[in-house]
């Protein structure tokens, strides 16, 4: 980086705001409390940064990875220490699930007070240990500079993650007038970013023996910025792709190659290439549980090759043949790059794509209640399958994954590792403030809603106007779900039955609501979302639709049930 | 099985919570751990001695270790050349009578009195695991007063 001029004394509070200014920040989510107040005096007269005033910490953080995810650069928030601190903790574990670049300042009590159970001091750095990439407290001002430099460095490098950094107060308020040298050396941190040619070139020679060969597309080709990559790829060699849920997106829905989402609640055609495949070619997806199903029957005498640039993902679940540490765009430019070899399977691709016309999702149409999945239907026509779509977490987030026809990178946001309710209208909103041209549309359901509600105040107060629409069906759906499929229907607490009125309380926060519960005049009424302005639509459903198809918990892929077929 | 890990690590404040947090994690059990700086400044090495179910066990938890942003390098030694020593102080009863007796019977073992008191002396010995069980062994029925072990340390052989 260049150096910072410093012209006259800095308190460490401007050198701070300085370095992440000069680093390219420009917008930083926050609260603010005791141990941060010199850095908020700091931000008050500062006028490159913007900051947004969340109404929790945990929407802070949301805010500044739904910034993050939408745009691979990294996110920031700012909270104070002990309570603001731990409020943290939930959003900071997320961006770990996810491998969000995210930066998170946290304020602490003044360097004599540590250790001395001060007024609002936890130690956060025990705390956030093992929910980081990495974290630091800074103990002397003139290290400021290099270690919010290293920081980021750590935080978007590699395998993106969340790195915190503990601020004391006298830290902050302290006035220097030279810093130490902000180079970085990190002799212990060398990411391998170029793949082994020869491992590369193994995949390419699998392939040419494969008989039912099946491209599986993950969040690191999101996050590597690959998905033109992906699909040149996997038209070259017509190879089936199955996409994990951070992985739709990569390649467009109505591509004919794309299967859609595969695991738990995924296609049957993408479940079933997962089952019969003999060669699996991981991108960026680390076989999470809810894409393998019972594990030990999982690619079971199938060949897995698997790019990742965390060497630590490769064997962790399912043994790997051909492991490829390295980043996915340059893995698919060098797979591409190689002369293209001969291959035999044609007629596989054939009967795997039929699969898809044979049961494609699908839903029973209903005179009495809206179906959730039609709304998502509707909305992806509306918006022409272009607008950036957030989520919480639950059965809208699965029917959004099933229904929404993503078309680009880093076009789905959402939840997938943690699975944190309360994500989708934080994160919503920290999306449309690093995206202010794209229409943001947010899913999200009565329960998640309830749990973050209060960052609508952003909505008016800094002018976001993001799409609210809540599928309400007064119910926790997919604890619900389960429950009624698998605990003899006893709905225990998953049912809301005194919830209040959302009309009202959009009401409260002045943005324009809606309310729709007409199956007839549905696909009218949500025209409503194409005005630009912050908006709640709330649209109420049924309280016993269930997420289809499903592999039940313990099951394999193709023991999956509610599969439709057409005739 | 039991498996030896040694690691460079960069000696930073928390280094040692963020290398054993990989471990603790997973529940796998240390049965020691040594911690000393190395020939280049600002470098520590770690030794541990771990208990695992089989060797994709180590090998994920080695690679976990290898992620951490502080090491440099890990490696389980487990199975190629290297050296191993610990150092073991233990104090045993010693009246005057049995004095001579115990001498003779630790001298194989290369051990050496380093303190001596009216009802007790204290032995060194550095060795593996190995031998240091077979001197415990061999001074156990005079009575072991007070036992203190360093942990095992080393690295692989050229």
């Amino acid at each position: 980086m260049q150096q910072i001029q410093l012209d006259t004394a800095r308190s460490g509070s401007f050198l701070i705001l300085d370095t992440l200014a000069q680093l390219g920040v420009e917008t930083i989510f926050g609260y603010p409390g005791g141990a941060v107040l010199p850095l908020y005096d700091a931000i008050y007269h500062y006028k490159d940064i913007r900051h947004i005033l969340a109404r929790h910490e945990q929407g802070a953080i949301h805010g500044a990875e739904g910034y993050a995810k939408s745009t691979g650069r990294i996110g920031v928030a700012v909270v104070t220490s002990g309570p603001g601190a731990t409020n943290a903790i939930t959003g900071i574990a997320d961006a770990m699930g996810d491998s969000v670049p995210l930066l998170v300042f946290s304020g602490q009590v003044a360097t004599p007070g540590i250790g001395k159970d001060a007024f609002q001091e936890a130690d956060i750095i025990g705390i956030t240990t093992p929910i980081t990439k990495y974290n630091y407290q800074i103990r002397h001002t003139e290290d400021i500079p290099r270690i919010i430099t290293e920081a980021i460095h750590i935080a978007t490098t590699g395998r993106p993650g969340p790195v915190v950094i503990d601020v004391p107060k006298d830290v902050q308020e302290k006035i220097i007038e030279a810093y130490n040298d902000p180079t970085i050396h990190l002799p212990s941190y060398q990411p391998t970013i170029e793949p082994n040619g020869m491992q590369v070139k193994k995949i390419l020679k699998q392939l040419s023996q494969s008989k039912r060969p099946v491209l599986l597309t993950g969040g690191g080709v999101n996050y590597a910025d690959a998905t033109k990559e992906l699909v040149a790829f996997a038209e070259r060699y017509q190879l089936p792709v199955v996409s994990t849920l951070l992985g739709l997106g990569t390649i467009p829905i109505h591509h004919e190659l794309s299967l859609g989402m595969g695991g738990m609640h995924g296609s049957y055609a993408s479940n079933m290439a997962l089952t019969e495949a003999d060669f699996i070619l991981n991108i960026g997806a680390r076989f999470d549980d809810r894409l393998t199903g019972r594990v030990n029957s999982f690619a079971v005498n199938t060949t897995v090759a698997h790019i990742d640039v965390d060497p630590a993902e490769i064997g962790k679940v399912i043994k790997t043949a051909i492991p490829v540490v390295g980043d996915a765009k340059k893995t698919l430019e060098m797979l591409l790059r190689f002369d293209q070899v001969e291959t035999d399977y044609a007629d596989w691709t054939a009967q795997v794509l039929e699969n898809k016309r044979r049961a494609p999702f699908g839903y029973e149409p209903d005179e009495t209640y809206v179906k959730p999945q039609e709304v998502i239907e509707i909305i992806g026509e509306l918006t022409e399958g272009e607008a950036i779509v957030i989520t919480d977490v639950g059965q809208h987030q699965m029917w959004t994954a099933q229904y929404y026809p993503f078309k680009n990178g880093r076009q789905l946001i959402t939840s997938g590792g943690m699975g944190t309710m309360g994500f989708g209208i934080p994160a919503a909103i920290g999306a449309k403030l690093a995206n202010p041209d794209k229409e943001v549309v947010l899913f999200v359901g009565d329960g998640g809603f309830q749990m973050t509600n209060q960052e609508l105040a952003i909505l008016n107060g800094y002018g976001v106007p993001i799409k609210v629409v809540l599928l309400n069906n007064h119910s926790l759906g997919m604890v619900r779900q389960w429950q009624e499929s698998f605990y003899d229907e006893h709905r225990s607490h998953s049912t809301f039955d005194d919830e209040p009125n959302f009309q009202l309380l959009a009401e409260a926060y002045a943005i324009d609501h809606y309310y729709f519960d007409k199956p007839a005049t549905i696909k009218e009424d949500l025209k409503v979302i194409l005005e630009n302005k912050p908006m709640l639509i709330e649209v109420s459903i049924s309280n016993r639709e269930h997420v289809l198809p499903m592999v039940p918990a313990g099951k394999a892929n193709h023991e999956m049930l509610g599969v439709k077929f057409n005739a | 099985m039991r498996r030896m890990l040694t690691a460079k690590l960069r000696d930073s404040s928390g280094v040692l919570n963020r290398f054993t947090g990989v471990l603790s994690r997973r529940q796998v059990n240390i049965n020691s751990i040594s911690v000393g700086p190395t020939e280049v400044k600002g470098i520590s090495r770690v030794t541990v001695i771990i208990e695992v179910e089989s060797l994709d066990e180590v090998d994920l938890i080695t690679k976990q270790l290898n992620r951490l942003v502080d090491v440099v390098r890990v490696k389980d030694i487990t199975d190629i050349p290297h050296l191993e020593r610990e150092v073991l102080l233990v104090k045993i009863s010693a009246p005057a009578s049995k004095r001579a007796e115990i001498l003779a019977i630790i001298q194989p073992f290369r051990a050496s009195v380093v303190d001596v008191a009216p009802h007790s002396i204290t032995i060194q010995i550095t060795g593996d695991a190995n031998k240091i069980e077979a001197l415990l062994r061999v001074v156990q029925p005079y009575g072991i007063k007070n036992l203190a072990r360093t942990g095992a340390t080393g690295f692989s052989r050229d």
